[in-house]
């Protein structure tokens, strides 16, 4: 059988089990939804302080937001793993003929998917809100966001592979994401940030998506983060799916 | 002809925990043989290194050292061949919660290569030779333990592989279920297929397999037919539980050695194991000689070896006291009786 195929039948059979418990999908839009009605009409007043980006408060914190969902939603994709885990799912599908490869991209198509969808979303209540956006652009951001949803997935599943235990990975993962958000300039712009925050932000990746994606949202393509953000991602992204893979491979016992 | 030939197998775990940093040995070096068309079973306490060897031998885990051919084809070098001959239940099963069983068994079907309608077919065939049709199109998330395992040990088979590992099958079933899936699985061996199944059950391994391999901490203490094992202790069992005063049981002993037809003796608190030639001729003179001595008998019975027994003797322990012994283990042994008790004929 070929990869394709093997690929097709585990990626729907991911969708499906999403689709059957679509409650997770919309919990995980309550708490950005929440922060794009109560929280970026604080911005609204920032529009004439210096360093303060172009564009109008929704056009500046919904690109943001974006990465948001990345970091707080898509990495927690390996508890699911590790209910397939437990369940003796995982087992049982590696003793199958089936690609190791395919397995794990079966499930993380899956999550870039469900990561996108609930870009839509997002951009679909803020647009009446005020967010103005370059089409264009915006195919772009989609882009940035499978390398970031293959990234933050692949981190989560190689996790999950390695230490079993929702309790062990959910440290894990709040000490590692929450300085990636505070240092990526998604509630506040890092222009705002005095040098030190600013210099250490310059090695967090994602800070480069949120500024690459701001010019992208105003049909801006000529700057330097945007290259810089997706190859900075797109080899985190590759090295990610690697170790997951590699994790995979060494087997569930 | 042998299915599964394996020599010198070994793994070792990295120990977390207290011993930190230090290697623990949970297989420590296995030969067996496994012959086509047998139901084999490898019997031992919980830790005894029986789902390590089964994840080496159906690929999920590597193994340290060692070497073992399965289905013609070698482990180490043709993991992908050996995959395409064997099916695997874990201890945890593998049915997904989030889809129908009938979708499970397609998926399962058309990961190991049928068309979407062959798949169709197979489920089909299966869930009527399972009698699964009345919960197959619930999701299995709902289903009963005896109802899932069914599903687990169907999505084991629907590639129709040559040998089956089935890991502690029949742990946490109800009595019914378990009698219906030893059922299951003498069927499959009267199709062909090679059964080898891990149980700490020792009336499992007695009424169900053809030949066992004894595992107790990561060694095979023997392999044989049941019949053969237990002819290995020659003779009846007489338990005796002596009225628990002062040292009892100690003067028992003391007094029991001496007669030249007690070959073993084990102490258990105030129980006492004999092993002894003739049962019937040895009970009068066992009770005379301790009537003599003081010691109260409350009670005394005669068996013919059990597995328990053999286990004794290879290892220096029992396998109900090694920590195995559950609810699940009452509840096995009353329906493993009942099941012995219909069918008498079925060995010896």
């Amino acid at each position: 059988m070929t990869f394709f195929k093997e690929l097709r039948l585990l990626f729907v059979r991911s969708v499906k089990g999403s689709l059957r418990n679509p409650v997770w999908l919309f919990l995980g839009l309550f708490q950005p939804a929440l922060y794009l009605l109560l929280f970026a009409p604080l911005l609204q007043g920032l529009g004439n302080v210096p360093g303060f980006p172009a564009g109008g408060a929704y056009s500046v914190f919904t690109p943001g937001l974006l990465v948001m969902i990345a970091l707080f939603g898509t990495a927690y994709a390996g508890f699911g793993l590790v209910d397939q885990i437990r369940a003796g799912v995982v087992e049982r599908l590696l003793v199958t003929p089936a690609s190791r490869l395919a397995i794990l991209l079966g499930y993380v198509m899956r999550d870039v998917v469900v990561l996108l969808v609930q870009s839509c979303i997002i951009i679909g209540i803020a647009l009446p809100l005020g967010l103005r956006v370059s089409l264009p652009g915006l195919l772009v951001t989609f882009a940035m966001m499978v390398l970031t949803g293959t990234l933050m997935a692949s981190c989560s599943y190689a996790l999950a592979l390695i230490l079993k235990k929702e309790d062990s990975m959910a440290s894990v993962l709040n000490t590692v994401a929450t300085p990636l958000l505070l240092l990526s300039g998604i509630t506040l712009p890092l222009t705002l940030a005095p040098k030190i925050i600013r210099s250490m932000a310059s090695v967090n990746p994602f800070a480069y998506e949120v500024t690459a994606a701001r010019s992208l949202f105003l049909g801006n393509f000529h700057d330097s983060a945007i290259v810089v953000g997706v190859v900075f991602l797109g080899s985190l992204a590759a090295l990610a799916f690697i170790w997951a893979a590699r994790s995979f491979r060494k087997g569930t016992a | 002809m042998a299915i599964i030939s394996v020599s010198g197998l070994k793994k070792s775990y990295k120990s977390s925990g207290k011993k930190r940093g230090g290697l623990v040995e949970a297989v420590k070096g296995i030969d067996l043989t496994v012959h086509e068309g047998e139901i084999f079973g490898f019997l031992g306490p919980n830790g005894a290194g029986k789902s390590t060897t089964l994840k080496m031998l159906s690929t999920l885990l590597a193994p340290d050292g060692g070497k073992a051919t399965i289905a013609g084809f070698d482990l180490l070098a043709h993991p992908a061949r050996v995959r395409r001959q064997i099916g695997y239940v874990s201890q945890a099963g593998g049915a997904d919660g989030s889809a129908t069983g009938r979708e499970d068994l397609m998926l399962q079907a058309q990961l190991f290569g049928l068309s979407s309608d062959d798949a169709k077919r197979r489920a089909g065939d299966l869930i009527q030779a399972l009698e699964l049709e009345s919960f197959v199109d619930r999701f299995s998330r709902t289903y009963s333990g005896g109802q899932r395992r069914k599903l687990d040990i169907a999505l084991g088979m629907v590639h129709q592989p040559a040998l089956l590992f089935l890991d502690e099958p029949t742990t946490g079933l109800d009595p019914l279920s378990r009698a219906q899936l030893w059922n299951q699985i003498r069927l499959l061996r009267r199709q062909g297929t090679t059964v080898f199944l891990t149980t700490h059950y020792m009336d499992e391994a007695d009424v169900l397999c053809d030949r066992i391999a004894i595992i107790d901490k990561g060694k095979i203490v023997a392999e044989d037919s049941p019949i053969g094992l237990k002819r290995r202790i020659s003779g009846d069992i007489l338990s005796l539980k002596v009225n628990h005063v002062d040292n009892a049981v100690e003067v028992s002993q003391e007094a029991l050695r001496d007669l030249d037809f007690v070959r073993e003796m084990n102490a258990d608190g105030s129980s006492l194991k004999l092993v002894v030639t003739h049962g019937g001729e040895a009970i009068p003179v066992v009770l005379r000689l301790l009537e003599s001595r003081g010691v109260g008998v409350a009670d005394i019975s005669l068996s013919r070896p059990s597995l328990d027994d053999v286990f004794l003797r290879m290892t220096g322990h029992s396998l109900v006291e090694s920590g195995s012994i559950s609810t699940a283990t009452h509840a096995g042994a009353t329906s493993a009786a009942t099941s012995r008790a219909n069918q008498p004929q079925a060995k010896e």
